[in-house]
């Protein structure tokens, strides 16, 4: 069997370019070198949809983030997720960055961002009573917003699967050839054959180019570290809030979560290699010393996590999308980072037009864009959770106390098109385990569970795929 | 909508004893709430011994220290409901619970005692830094992993914190063939109690490194070591200290935080300093007809503790239902310098009994002496050969004494060396 596209990657750009793809009469597979999706890039970075005023004018990532914001609210209502259009402040601190204000309001209004407005410091301190007394000023943009980048990702993948595409995890492309018509893209052990190629594959999006003999990417992992803090104090603030930006990235921010948590960070530095995600001491200090020059009354002891993400930065600091020059059916989607989550549904677009094209494929009228929302038991009044129980009785016992989720929502991601395969991804879709006891309690039930759908041993059960098994063997 | 006097939320120790209390006390109806799939709460994956020395006067197991009040409560045929999660509490004591079987249960409580117990604070809690691998979990998991389901979470293990449940996962784990390298503490003492540093790590010849924190976990998939050093009196990390440990797992056992969310969702004042409820000596909070006892009011060591304060809270519960317990001018309790915090936090002065004070100290002494004052003057002072932060102390305040007090005094507990 030969595949239409095969896309490389299930990060948000990777789900929603299957997602775009499956409105044609096209036959895709979506693979992956983990064990589930959004494992990169897509499951750790500030979850801001961005207005799209810092972004150069004429550039694709200013073009696309404007273009993917707009389409937001509608996409995350298709695909049932939450967005929450609470707006952004960037914050000076001082004439100078006043200036800077100014110049980011005039290229916002260049790059077509609607509603874009310089406050003064009694309006900023109205809108935000928590913000640093010493703010003079602010941007404010709002069309910005915030929604959860895995969610997202997760929800253009299921619509993608229901909609025909095949998801492949575990798949680590490490050899790619083309014999005039068709690709055959392997991992050492199965292979798949695919007339089109989309590369997807984050940071890694160098190293599958160079797979065809294209080595015109370079990309930089450009690591950013974030706490996460209770929901306790998720209303410290009602809009994401951005310093000055630099030369490294769009600068601290303390944000709230689209989940109702308060998010701190990100910092900016290059690492070496592409698989280092670790956090450091020194950095989170360095995050809350930041935070805290926007909101003084942060502090670490409603911390409850802390992680760091790669973005997949180029030198030429714009995105590249469109066909490598080695071979027009490989079409790269390289550099996707900030506001690369904001740009998503508009990427998804843009790789699906060009393929599309270029096989002459024709959209199908069967095509469902609406993915069916998953049972938030949290969320519903006592009325609907009789009637679901009534229905299902696995949504009457609570596994994930913090969080308030049930069994049935848990087998529900399991079941799930792309569901959840390991303890993480049990967490990722329906939040067990990401409260603040951080899966202390309901840990050990979620392995049970996975381990009765999935049939398999509770030992066999991962917390990430890999070689990350949570037990050993039986005790004597 | 279901109706009962007493609605207990929790079935573990405090939750079984304050509802047996409360039957004897004369309340025949009474429901227990528990989340898990049978009563008995944490006690049924403590295997180890040392429960029931001071309550019962014998050396039990978790389960067969549980199994007693089970029995009890079967004799007793108070009602309960295991499997079930309660969801929430309304300002007239109604209690919002779900479960497989009844669905979503509305049930209106004339009183209401709370005995949720506490979790174990998480790695996150910590910003420990780091990768985020498998290999990483709390003490109480481990146990549940190793003691309930009967499987290994790791073969060479580094403990961080030297609270009880740590120390006995050292023993536990070494017992099962793993190799516990080490057993760290932040504090430049341990917060476990005294028998269970001897018994579990001594005994076994696991090093105890008092003021010594980890630092770094390493491995991306699965822990593969962690980076320890040694801390100064602030705390922080000595550099030139560091130093790597290979192991596969880190177990914390970093604290207890009492599980007060439908405490606080339904307004109750909580003590910084417990992170529970601020009680009267019967356990009732301030909110009429609510009452909580055993870990979700504060961390105790001990479980006969727990039953003896449980018995209190049913008592209290029962008299209250029985139109027994009245309003009453009160006192306050306070502690002072290393008395980190007093339960309960206030008296009735129409209290017709002696009063049991329970507080913790936080650092150790010898030959110190506990002294108590009424309004700045000593009421009662008494010399103790040692005190240390894992071991709850007690006085009694008399009800001599109490029929001397006034409205609006205050009792506060010092030590003084």
């Amino acid at each position: 069997m030969c595949y239409d596209v095969a896309v490389i990657g299930a990060g948000v750009t990777g789900a929603f370019a299957a997602r775009e793809l499956s409105r044609y009469n096209l036959k895709v597979a979506l693979i992956e070198k983990c064990n589930d999706l959004a494992m990169g890039t897509s499951k750790a970075n500030s979850a801001i949809v961005h207005s799209g005023f810092d972004a150069v004018p004429g550039t694709l990532k200013a073009i696309l983030n404007v273009k993917g914001t707009a389409m937001m609210p509608e996409t995350c209502k298709e695909l049932n997720v939450p967005f929450k259009p609470i707006g952004s402040l960037l914050l000076a601190f001082s004439d100078e960055e006043m200036k800077t204000v100014k110049e980011l309001y005039d290229r916002g209004v260049t790059n077509g961002v609607h509603g874009l407005e310089i406050i003064d410091s009694a309006k900023l301190h109205e809108m935000e009573p928590n913000v640093n007394p010493d703010a003079v000023g602010a941007l404010w943009a709002p069309t910005a917003g915030i929604v959860c980048p895995y969610e997202l990702t997760i929800a253009a993948a299921e619509n993608a699967v229901v909609n025909g595409a095949e998801f492949m995890r575990n798949f680590a492309v490490s050899k790619i050839d083309y014999d005039g018509s068709v690709f055959t893209v392997s991992d050492g052990n199965r292979e798949i054959k695919a007339k089109y190629i989309v590369n997807a594959a984050g940071v890694y999006c160098d190293e599958i180019a160079a797979l065809i003999g294209d080595n015109s990417l370079h990309t930089i992992a450009r690591k950013g570290e974030y706490m996460l803090c209770d929901k306790t104090v998720g209303n410290l603030v009602s809009h994401v809030l951005f310093q000055c930006p630099t030369i490294m990235g769009k600068g601290t921010l303390v944000t709230p979560t689209v989940d109702g948590n308060l998010l701190l960070g990100p910092t900016a530095i290059d690492i070496e290699g592409k698989e280092d995600v670790d956090t450091n001491a020194d950095t989170l200090a360095l995050i809350l010393e930041k935070a805290q020059k926007s909101v003084p009354c942060v502090t670490t002891r409603e911390v409850i996590t802390s992680f760091a993400g790669l973005r997949a930065h180029l030198e030429c600091d714009d995105f590249i999308i469109g066909k490598s020059g080695k071979n027009d059916k490989f079409i790269n989607a390289a550099g996707i980072e900030s506001p690369g989550l904001s740009s998503a549904p508009a990427v998804g677009i843009m790789i699906a037009e060009i393929i599309a094209e270029d096989a002459g494929a024709e959209k199908r009228a069967d095509f469902n864009p609406v993915r069916e929302a998953p049972v938030r038991f949290r969320h519903m009044t006592n009325e609907e959770r009789k009637a679901i129980i009534a229905k299902n009785p696995a949504y009457g016992r609570i596994v994930c106390r913090c969080e308030t989720i049930t069994e049935g929502e848990i087998i529900d991601a399991i079941k799930a098109p792309a569901g959840a395969r390991d303890v993480d991804g049990v967490k990722r879709r329906t939040r067990a385990g990401m409260g603040r006891c951080q899966g202390g309690f309901c840990g050990s039930k979620v392995v049970e569970l996975l381990a009765e759908e999935l049939g398999v041993e509770i030992n066999e059960i991962t917390k990430c795929g890999g070689n990350s098994k949570i037990l050993y063997e039986r005790t004597k | 909508m279901l109706n009962y006097d007493i609605v207990v939320i929790g079935g573990g120790p405090a939750g079984m004893a304050a509802a047996l209390k409360a039957r004897e006390c004369g309340i025949e109806s009474i429901l227990i709430l528990e989340r898990a799939e049978t009563l008995g709460g944490i006690l049924e994956q403590c295997i180890h011994t040392g429960f029931g020395l001071q309550y019962f006067g014998e050396e039990l197991s978790g389960p067969e220290y549980a199994d007693r009040f089970i029995k009890q409560v079967n004799e007793q045929k108070i009602e309960y409901k295991t499997d079930t999660m309660a969801l929430e509490i309304t300002g007239d004591n109604k209690v919002y619970a779900v479960n497989k079987t009844d669905g979503l249960l509305e049930i209106q409580a004339k009183a209401i005692i709370l005995a949720m117990g506490c979790r174990e604070r998480p790695r996150g809690a910590l910003n420990i830094p780091g990768t985020r691998g498998s290999g990483v979990m709390s003490a109480g998991t481990a146990q549940k992993y190793v003691n309930i389901d009967g499987y290994m979470p790791g073969k060479k293990v580094v403990i961080l914190g030297s609270g009880d449940i740590g120390l006995i996962m050292a023993r536990r784990m070494t017992l099962e063939g793993a190799k516990v390298e080490c057993v760290c503490e932040l504090m430049p003492y341990s917060s476990g109690l005294t028998r269970n540093i001897v018994q579990c790590l001594d005994d076994f010849g696991i090093p105890l490194y008092l003021s010594c924190t980890v630092i770094d976990i390493h491995g991306k998939d699965r822990v593969t070591g962690v980076t320890i050093a040694n801390v100064d009196e602030n705390r922080k990390p000595i550099p030139g200290t560091e130093r790597f440990i290979e192991c596969d797992t880190l177990l914390l056992s970093v604290g207890l935080i009492p599980e007060n969310e439908l405490t606080r969702a339904v307004g109750i004042d909580l003590d910084r300093v417990t992170s529970g409820a601020v009680v009267d000596e019967y356990r009732e909070t301030n909110h009429k007809g609510v009452f909580a006892c055993g870990n979700v009011l504060h961390v105790h060591d001990l479980v006969d503790f727990v039953t003896y304060e449980s018995q209190t809270a049913g008592e209290g519960a029962a008299m209250y239902v029985l139109g027994k317990k009245t309003d009453s001018d009160q006192v306050t309790t306070k502690g002072v310098g290393a008395v980190r915090y007093i339960v309960p936090q206030k008296i009735n002065l129409n209290n017709e009994g002696d009063v049991k004070l329970y507080f913790r100290v936080g650092n150790t002494f010898k030959n110190a002496t506990v002294k108590v004052k009424y309004n700045g003057e000593e009421i009662i002072s008494r010399k103790r050969p040692r005190l240390a932060p894992g071991e709850m102390e007690n006085v009694v305040i008399t009800n001599k004494m109490l029929q001397t007090f006034s409205k609006d005094g205050v009792i506060e507990i010092s030590v003084e060396v």
